[in-house]
């Protein structure tokens, strides 16, 4: 279980990591949101993961850290409401800049700036 | 009443937000209610401050628990000298950005005073509590309330600045929890005090995740501290935003700062075995980076406000090398200098903002344009926070850098320290000096002033609260600089912490 566990954390993090990277305020979102899912997760698991352990003393021989549950739910709640704030943002970003790109306007052209037209006869 | 004072700081801008949201202070018409309850929240907050930091003198640090959930398990507050004077600092900060905000910036959108709340409420939150789940909880009270302020007013520059700093914050956010999960797994417990205990029982391979955990949380308050690599966004982001919140940003760098003191001194200090000091040979180094590259963007700001970012770096940096120090007396030395940067660089982008609304299009660049109408007012003020940012004596930029000047020993050190802050000080003097003769002579001939608007008597307000902080450090220094040296002490000594807390025989 703990393999897996880790295996689904350690993927969604590459993917929020690797959207994140990207140019266009669109995946940046989508990676921000899988980056807050897999800290979530992360969270989650720094209580140990233990099947059948009741987070109330009394209920069972077995029990679960029930801190970080706690925690997951604020971090979930405060992730939410960023996460809504940063698409908010974007659409205004689209409307106010005139395009969807994270810094607002088109890379410069690299080809332009190896051969430059000017001086040319 | 006097049981529930470390909490009232966080209460009073809570409420006082949230009643700002309700009638009869809604709707765009009632500005002047707004400001009317904004100025008494904020003088309640200057007063609660000093009562708080006239208590602990009086009776030692304040411990609360809040819901009575007693140490290690309940949320705890922990107001020591060195949290009150913070406290004390950002509610004067406040003080003076309301006062000029009453100039107009105020009525640019509905929401101002209640956000300024927010934002105060996040600061004082960071500064008092001792629970690392609860910081990073009012850290993202002090960021939400500041993407919403930043961007407050509109505008393109306003809103792709904004962009970057929201998806910067909210991965530094991500990373926060990570580290936080990491510390948790490791040490069992979220509180900074009873974390200083057990990190120094942890077993060898635990060590190195908790130290893992523990690096990861300087790359989230370096991000917010503008430490050099992760400093970036600050120039752009403070440069584009309107004055009153780029002076209350000023502060939001310095509870970084305070965040790495905290932790680094308390749970990874010298008591913590084999992960004692283990930031420093980090610090050190992007400490002195971040002065050199701040230097370096100061010469090349082609504006009054991007320099005055610059120079939020440069205090940055200072601030850093007096944490690298690692000895109460630099600490001591850091705190004098944090209380004069944060007030003089608030002053700083208020007086950009006066100076570039009488220069036309050509704002506060450092172009020929039209003279300033009221020069000789301007000029004043002008002179009297370079003098100070750079530290010139009479003024307090002096007095802090003399005392961090003073606090390095080893002789390694101080050939680092004093070339550096030296040299630093230079270059600010030639950049603002620069910045000052463009501004104020070069003018284009025969152009008429009496269309640009004079300042209000508001905004000469504000920036004069802040800039008359300078003088009064100074005629004050030897009672500011003994208070600095019992907080950096209070700070240094765990031991004593653990104490207070009843946290050693529940471990035993």
């Amino acid at each position: 279980m703990e393999t897996l566990y880790v295996v689904c954390v350690g993927i969604m993090t590459f993917c929020g990591v690797f959207l994140c990277l990207r140019g266009r305020t669109f995946s940046v979102v989508v990676g921000l949101t899988m980056l807050s899912y897999a800290v979530n997760l992360f969270l989650f698991s720094s209580g140990r993961l233990n099947l059948n352990g009741a987070a109330i003393l009394g209920m069972s021989d077995s029990y679960a850290d029930p801190l970080p549950q706690a925690l997951v739910l604020t971090a979930i709640v405060i992730g939410f409401a960023m996460i809504a704030f940063v698409v908010i943002l974007s659409i205004r970003a689209r409307a106010d800049l005139g395009n969807d790109l994270v810094d607002g306007r088109d890379p410069p052209d690299t080809n332009k700036l190896i051969k430059p037209n000017r001086g040319k006869v | 009443m006097i049981d529930h004072l470390p909490i009232l700081p966080i209460l009073i801008p809570m409420l006082g937000g949230l009643m700002m949201l309700l009638p009869p202070f809604i709707g765009v018409e009632n500005y002047q209610y707004r400001r009317v309850a904004s100025i008494l929240l904020i003088l309640l907050q200057v007063a609660c401050s000093i009562w708080l930091i006239l208590t602990i003198i009086q009776s030692g640090a304040l411990v609360y628990a809040v819901g009575d959930w007693q140490p290690p398990f309940g949320i705890i507050l922990y107001a020591d000298q060195l949290s009150a004077m913070l406290i004390a600092l950002t509610s004067v900060l406040g003080l003076g950005i309301t006062l000029y905000s009453f100039a107009g910036t105020d009525r640019e959108g509905k929401y101002f005073h209640p956000l300024v709340q927010f934002q105060l409420l996040g600061i004082y939150g960071a500064f008092l509590t001792n629970d690392l789940f609860n910081l990073f909880v009012f850290f993202e009270v002090l960021l939400i309330a500041s993407y919403t302020l930043l961007i407050h007013g509109g505008g393109k520059q306003k809103t792709a600045a904004n962009v970057h700093y929201v998806i910067l914050n909210l991965i530094g956010s991500s990373l926060f929890l990570i580290a936080l999960g990491t510390l948790y797994g490791t040490t069992g417990t979220l509180n900074i005090t009873d974390m200083s205990l057990r990190i120094t029982n942890l077993s060898e391979s635990q060590a190195i995740v908790a130290q893992a955990g523990g690096s990861l949380l300087l790359v989230v308050f370096g991000l917010k501290a503008a430490m050099l690599p992760l400093h970036f966004w600050l120039p752009r982001t403070y440069a584009a935003t309107s004055a009153p919140v780029a002076a209350l940003f000023a502060i939001m760098t310095k509870v970084g700062v305070y965040c790495i003191f905290r932790v680094y001194t308390v749970i990874f200090g010298e008591q913590a075995g084999e992960l004692a000091n283990m930031v420093q040979p980090w610090v050190w180094p992007l400490a002195i980076a971040s002065i050199v590259l701040g230097s370096i963007g100061a010469l090349a700001s082609p504006n009054l406000r991007t320099l005055a970012g610059n120079l939020v770096i440069i205090s940055v940096g200072t601030l850093l090398i007096s944490f690298a120090l690692r000895t109460p007396e630099a600490t001591a030395a850091g705190m004098l200098y944090l209380v004069h940067s944060t007030l003089i660089t608030g002053a700083l982008f208020l007086i950009a903002d006066m100076i570039g609304q009488q220069r036309g299009k050509a704002f506060d660049r450092f172009v020929v344009a039209r003279k300033i109408k009221q020069q000789s007012l301007l000029g004043i003020l002008f002179f009297v926070a370079a003098l100070t940012v750079a530290g010139l004596p009479p003024f307090s930029g002096f007095l802090g850098k003399l005392v961090i000047l003073q606090a390095a020993t080893d002789s390694l050190e101080k050939i680092w320290i004093w070339s550096i802050v030296l040299i630093s000080s230079l270059i600010t003097i030639i950049a603002l000096s620069r910045a000052g003769t463009t501004l104020f002579w070069r003018n284009t001939p025969n152009r008429d002033t009496v269309d640009s608007l004079g300042f209000s008597k508001w905004q000469l307000c504000g920036a004069g609260l802040l800039l008359l902080a300078s003088p009064t450090i100074v005629i004050f220094g030897a009672s500011i600089i003994q208070y600095t040296n019992e907080a950096a002490a209070q700070l240094h000594n765990v031991q004593s912490v653990i104490e207070i807390m009843g946290l050693q025989e529940k471990t035993q």
